[in-house]
């Protein structure tokens, strides 16, 4: 035990000297998330709030053939620009991005409109661009409008009440919560949390192992009077603490990145706020020892520090992997599911931001296994660092 | 005192060291000799218990190495080959953290510190950062972080590999100065006259057995130099069959 502090606090104390890991576990894996995740989302939202307050623009062919249309258009505040095109000028203009959606009003159109038949109208968009599509779905909302419209008053000149032609009234009810709503844009942060558990380990764990080696220290470190167990702890006890650091440093930078995002506007909200981020840093707090003894674990076998980068680069990705199998299956928090260290922590921390109850059997199933997994990992590293061919 | 009793090392086919007996006394400067891939740096590993022997013992002071390795440890300081030091502490804290692994007490680890620093000179960058040191700088806080408790036996693997000719200078003196405090030490080499002008005995390794023990002037006897009995010693093996 002795052996173990004195080796954890030479690692604590010499990384703090060491600009690589203080950039990596400090400032990079702490702040790339939420800054990235701040940008990105109030981007998007911005962009989607804007998109359905900007008035629908379209351009409308043979427009003088039928003005009632067009006087309806106006009305619901759908810019109209009129130009004359062919069916193939049309197609051309849409395809060549000019404009998004073509109405064109066909020659036959007038008098079959007067005569009560269907009359024809060609609308003219790119299903394969989503931009465009959203255009487009617009335009054909407010073409049915059009259409309805004109056949309720056909329908009340002829006495008929229009309401006939309404058998069933559907009235749905969305059930999503606003903070509920939320947690679709804010799924993929609970990735950034663990991703800034493991980067601020990542430069300490290859310094203490590939590190050692690399600069000779190892040997002489192996001759001490010390129980490799207690060198193996001391290291991954400092890489902890460091994964530690980064991860209360990651929250709070979420808390405050998500000050600034605008969520309210799309009728969301978020509950991120100090509170949450003091549960959300006890649930990871159990997957702290896990990635520090995995890097550790890693990083044992490699011969250099070029290599051992390569390989912790990749352990960078292994929490992504049970969130991304989680997402396709969509799954649900259940009880089993929470022996899946990475996934459990993503689906607890899931829960708390939808305000949803967390059972307490659940946390301490996640917590449990986690920390299990650790110690096996820890147990397989010391194993590792008693072995001769260690030394390489 | 430093002993070799029978010690036998196989890596996979290969058998690396055969049977090698010697010993090294206090008092006395022991040469390992032996051209490269001879076997010496693994028979060292085995004397400083991070190589297992697959038969023989290694010794320190009458302990056994395998069965009391941390007892053998404390009275033994280490200088492997190319030993390296933490860039980001000062001479001092590289010391320091062996010394507190070797269980020493923060009073007497300040009272060792003080004493190392001024037998090896090295007040004037006792508190900088590694990075940046001179060879020559790093040799002798390598051999104070060897040193730092106090140890009777110190084995050192190649240490003057890569060394300039000042710091050449500098550790035979260090070394002279371990001997005359009544040490024993151990050390290996390729270099023929770094043996002759230091050592009191020479143990001759070739393709990992021990192919002579005695003392240098007893080696050198009926030839022109220690080169050409060291040569001379080495052919005989390869004829023997």
């Amino acid at each position: 035990m002795r052996g173990l502090l004195i080796v954890f606090a030479k690692e604590f104390r010499e990384n703090l000297r060491d600009r690589r890991t203080i950039l990596s576990a400090l400032l990079f894996g702490p702040l790339f998330g939420p800054l990235l995740f701040g940008l990105m989302v109030s981007r998007t939202l911005n962009q989607s709030v804007t998109e359905s307050e900007e008035p629908l623009a379209l351009t409308v062919s043979g427009a003088e053939r039928a003005p009632g249309l067009l006087h309806y258009l106006e009305g619901r505040a759908v810019v109209v620009t009129r130009r004359a095109l062919s069916e193939e000028g049309a197609r051309g203009a849409v395809r060549g991005g000019a404009t998004p959606v073509v109405l064109l009003i066909p020659e036959d159109y007038a008098a079959r409109f007067s005569a009560g038949a269907p009359a024809p109208l060609l609308l003219f968009a790119d299903s394969a661009d989503s931009q465009a599509r959203k255009y487009a779905d617009r335009a054909r909302a407010v073409l049915a409008g059009y259409s309805s419209a004109v056949a309720q008053l056909r329908l009340e000149v002829r006495g008929v009440d229009p309401l006939l032609t309404v058998p069933v009234a559907v009235n749905e009810v969305d059930v999503a919560t606003p903070t509920g709503r939320a947690v679709v844009v804010l799924g993929f942060m609970t990735y950034f949390v663990l991703f800034s558990i493991l980067m601020g380990g990542l430069y300490l764990a290859i310094d203490c192992t590939a590190g050692e080696r690399e600069r000779g220290s190892l040997e002489p470190l192996l001759c001490m009077p010390v129980a490799r167990a207690s060198l193996v702890g001391g290291k991954i006890a400092a890489t902890s603490a460091y994964m530690c650091i980064s991860l209360a440093l990651s929250l709070t930078a979420f808390v405050v990145a998500f000050r600034f995002v605008p969520l309210e506007r799309l009728g969301m909200s978020t509950n991120l706020n100090a509170g949450t981020a003091v549960i959300f840093f006890a649930i990871c707090l159990p997957f702290v020892p896990l990635g520090a003894a995995l890097m550790t674990f890693v990083a044992s076998f490699t011969r250099s520090y070029r290599e051992a980068q390569t390989y912790l680069t990749l352990v960078l990705l292994v929490p992504t992997m049970p969130i991304i199998f989680a997402s396709i299956y969509s799954l649900k928090p259940k009880s089993s599911l929470m022996f899946i260290p990475s996934l459990s922590q993503h689906l607890l921390m899931t829960s708390v931001l939808k305000d949803e109850p967390v059972a307490a059997l659940d946390v301490a199933a996640s917590a449990l296994a986690s920390l299990a997994l650790a110690a096996l990992l820890i147990a397989l590293t010391a194993r590792h660092w008693r072995k001769e061919t260690l030394l390489g | 005192m430093i002993e070799a009793r029978a010690l036998s090392k196989r890596f996979g086919a290969v058998t690396a060291v055969r049977d090698a007996s010697f010993a090294a006394r206090d008092g006395e400067i022991t040469g390992i000799l032996g051209p490269n891939g001879a076997g010496k740096s693994t028979t060292l590993r085995m004397l400083y218990g991070i190589l297992a022997p697959d038969g023989g013992s290694a010794h320190i002071d009458e302990l056994a190495v395998s069965d009391q390795p941390f007892a053998a440890r404390a009275r033994l300081g280490v200088l492997p080959h190319g030993a390296g030091l933490y860039n980001n502490l000062t001479a001092r804290e590289n010391i320091r953290y062996f010394g507190a692994l070797q269980g020493l007490s923060s009073d007497r680890l300040d009272a060792r510190v003080a004493e190392l620093c001024r037998v090896l000179e090295m007040r004037e960058f006792i508190d900088r950062r590694a990075k940046g040191f001179s060879q020559g700088q790093r040799i002798k806080v390598a051999l104070a972080r060897a040193l730092v408790h106090d140890p009777r036996n110190v084995i050192l693997d190649e240490p003057t590999n890569g060394l300039d000719v000042m710091a050449i200078r500098n550790l035979r003196a260090m070394l002279i100065d371990l001997k005359a405090q009544g040490r024993c030490v151990l050390f290996s080499s390729h270099v023929m006259q770094e043996v002759g002008a230091l050592c009191d005995r020479a143990v001759i390794i070739g393709r990992g057995t021990v192919l002579a023990d005695a003392t240098v002037a007893s080696i050198r006897e009926g030839s022109s130099s220690l080169e050409e009995a060291f040569l001379k010693i080495l052919d005989g093996a390869e004829v023997a069959p």
